[in-house]
C-alpha cells in the first residue's frame, strides 16, 4: 500500500510515494537520492543510519517513513552551511576522525545531537553528579556516543574529534 | 500493509477493538526490527505517537502517571529524581538514539524477559493502567502482567495507557550484568526499592527466569529480620546482605543461554542483590533517598 508523504530534508522540503512498510532510511537513500545516512545493520544497532529528527538524534532505520509525514530531517549533508563545515565536521577532518569514512555521517548527526543533550543538562549513565551541567569528559563522550559504532576502530581520534567540536 | 493513524485515545482504542490483527507501534525500536527482519508481517500497524496525551505524565492521586509514549530520554530528565530505579534501568537502555524513542509502554508490550524496566516496575510495586473501548480501564500489578516470554495480561482489545508509580520513598537501585554497549541485552538484572514506611524492601529480578518476577522469600526474609522501627536506623545486621543475595539467587529459575549459564546467572543476581541492598542501605543511613 503507497501513501504519499512530504519531508523537509536538509532544509528542502520534498514529497514522495511510499509503500506503507519503507524504513526512513530507505526512503532517503533509495527514494530521494540522499545517500550520507547508511545502512550498516538495519536493526538499530550501528548508529550509521543517525540523522536529526526533529532535532534529536534518531536512527532511520527504526523508522517508517509513513510515520514521520513532515518531520525535519537534517543528515551529515545538511549540517554544513554551503562550503562552511560545522564544527564538528571540521573537527573530524582536522582530527583524524575516520578511516573507511562509512560509518562516519552518523558519527558526526549523533556527535552533533548529543552535544545539544549535553547543552540541554541530560545526565548519562556515567553522568556522576546529577544536580550540575555534564562535564564532557572522555569517558562521558564514549558513553553518550555507545550508539555508534566503528568497524575501523577509529575510536581514539573520534573522541578526539568530539573533543574539538565541543569547544 | 495498512498503517493507522487515530488522532486520539478513543480513536485508538475504537481501532484496536476492530482491527485485532493491527500491531500497535510506539518508539518502534522492537516492531521495526521484527519487520525489517520480516519476523512479523502484520496486516496493520496502529502508529500510537500522534495520540499527544500517551508521551505526557502527572501527579495524580499522590502517584506519578507515566504515559505509555514517553520516552526514556524524557522520562529521565523530567521524573528521573522521583523514580530513580526506573531512571537507572532507563539510562542502561540500548543507546542514545534507542532511548530517544523507546518507551516503557514498548517495553512492556514487548514483555521480553530482559527488559530493563520490568525490574525496577516489580520492585516499585508499579500498576500498568491499560484499557479498551468496550471493558474500560484495568489496573494491573506489575507482577500480575508479565505471563510468560513475551505473553502478558494485555487482551487483544486493550492498549497500554499508562505505568502508575509512588514516587519513591526510599532509596532505590538497578544493576545490571552485561558489557554496556547498544548491542547488548542484559544477561541478568535486579532492581531493590526500599519502603521504609511498610518496613519492607521490594525486589525484581529481570533475564533469569520466563518471566521478570520478584523474589517473594527473600523480601519475606528482610520484613521478618527488619521488623520494627529501630533495625531500619542501624546498619545491616553481619551477614543479612549476604543471606538475602542467595535467596535472591534462588528465587531465579534461569536458563543456559549463549548469554550465560543458569549457575553463573544465580551467582550474579546473589552479588547484585547484595550490593544493591548495601548501597540502598548506605544511602538510607546517610539520609540521602535517591541514588
Ligand atoms: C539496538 C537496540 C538495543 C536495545 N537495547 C535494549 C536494552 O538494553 N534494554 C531493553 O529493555 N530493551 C532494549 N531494546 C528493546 C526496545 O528498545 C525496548 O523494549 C523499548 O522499550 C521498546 O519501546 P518502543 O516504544 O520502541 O516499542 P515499540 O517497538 O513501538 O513496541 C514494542 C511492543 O509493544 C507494543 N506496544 C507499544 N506500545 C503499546 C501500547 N501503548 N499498548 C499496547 N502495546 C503496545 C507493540 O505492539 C510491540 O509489540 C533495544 C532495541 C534495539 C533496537
Ligand atoms: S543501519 Fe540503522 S542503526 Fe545500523
Ligand atoms: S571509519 Fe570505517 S567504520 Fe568507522
Amino acid at each position: 500500500m503507497d501513501a504519499s508523504i512530504r519531508l523537509r530534508v536538509d532544509g528542502q522540503w520534498r514529497t514522495l510515494d511510499v509503500d506503507t512498510r519503507t524504513t526512513l532510511l530507505d526512503a532517503l537513500r533509495e527514494r530521494l537520492g540522499v545517500t550520507s545516512p547508511k545502512k550498516g545493520c538495519d536493526h538499530g544497532q550501528c548508529g550509521s543510519c543517525t540523522v536529526l529528527l526533529d532535532g534529536r538524534r534518531a536512527v532511520t532505520c527504526l523508522a517508517l517513513a509513513v510515520a514521520h509525514d513532515g518531520a525535519e530531517i537534517v543528515t551529515a549533508e545538511g549540517l554544513a552551511d554551503g562550503e562552511d563545515l560545522h564544527p564538528v565536521q571540521r573537527a573530524f577532518l582536522e582530527q583524524d576522525g575516520l578511516q573507511c569514512g562509512y560509518c562516519t555521517p552518523g558519527q558526526v548527526c549523533s556527535a552533533v545531537g548529543m552535544l545539544e543533550e549535553v547543552k540541554a543538562g541530560w545526565p548519562s549513565q556515567v553522568t556522576e553528579d546529577l544536580a550540575g551541567p555534564p562535564e564532557l569528559d572522555d569517558e562521558e563522550i564514549r558513553e553518550r556516543m555507545s550508539g555508534n559504532l566503528c568497524r575501523c576502530g577509529a575510536y581514539p581520534n573520534i573522541v578526539a574529534a568530539i573533543r574539538q567540536g565541543a569547544r | 500493509m495498512e498503517f493507522l493513524r487515530p488522532l486520539s485515545w478513543e480513536e485508538a482504542l475504537a481501532l484496536r477493538a476492530g482491527r485485532p490483527d493491527a500491531v500497535p507501534i510506539q518508539g518502534g525500536t522492537d516492531v521495526m526490527v521484527e519487520i525489517n527482519f520480516e519476523v512479523r508481517r502484520p496486516g496493520a500497524l496502529l502508529d500510537l505517537n500522534p495520540v499527544r496525551e500517551l508521551a505526557e505524565w502527572e501527579m495524580a492521586e499522590g502517584r506519578l502517571r507515566i504515559g505509555a509514549g514517553l520516552p526514556y530520554t524524557r522520562l529521565i530528565e523530567e521524573v528521573g529524581d522521583r523514580v530513580p530505579g526506573l531512571a537507572q534501568a532507563a539510562r542502561t537502555v540500548g543507546s542514545p538514539q534507542i532511548r530517544n524513542r523507546g518507551t516503557v509502554g514498548g517495553n512492556l508490550g514487548a514483555a521480553s524477559p530482559a527488559g530493563d524496566c520490568h525490574p525496577p516496575l516489580l520492585a516499585a510495586g508499579a500498576q500498568v493502567e491499560v484499557e479498551s473501548a468496550a471493558g474500560g480501564v484495568r489496573m494491573i500489578p506489575a507482577e500480575e502482567f508479565y505471563l510468560g516470554v513475551k505473553r502478558t495480561a494485555l487482551r487483544d482489545d486493550e492498549l497500554i495507557r499508562a505505568v502508575w508509580l509512588r514516587p519513591a520513598e526510599g532509596p532505590q537501585h538497578f544493576s545490571k550484568v552485561g558489557t554496556r554497549n547498544a548491542m547488548v541485552i542484559a544477561v541478568c538484572s535486579f532492581a531493590i526499592a526500599l519502603h521504609p514506611a511498610e518496613r519492607r524492601v521490594g525486589t525484581g529480578i529481570g533475564s533469569a527466569a520466563p518471566t521478570p518476577l520478584r523474589a517473594a522469600e527473600a523480601e519475606e526474609f528482610l520484613a521478618g529480620e527488619l521488623a520494627g522501627e529501630p533495625a531500619w536506623g542501624r546498619s545491616l545486621p553481619d551477614g543479612l546482605a549476604e543471606r538475602f543475595g542467595e535467596l535472591v539467587g534462588r528465587a531465579a529459575a534461569p536458563i543456559d543461554d549463549v548469554r550465560g549459564t543458569a549457575a553463573y546467572r544465580r551467582h550474579a543476581l546473589a552479588v547484585m542483590a547484595r550490593r544493591t541492598l548495601t548501597w540502598a542501605w548506605q544511602d538510607r543511613l546517610a539520609g540521602t533517598g535517591r541514588s
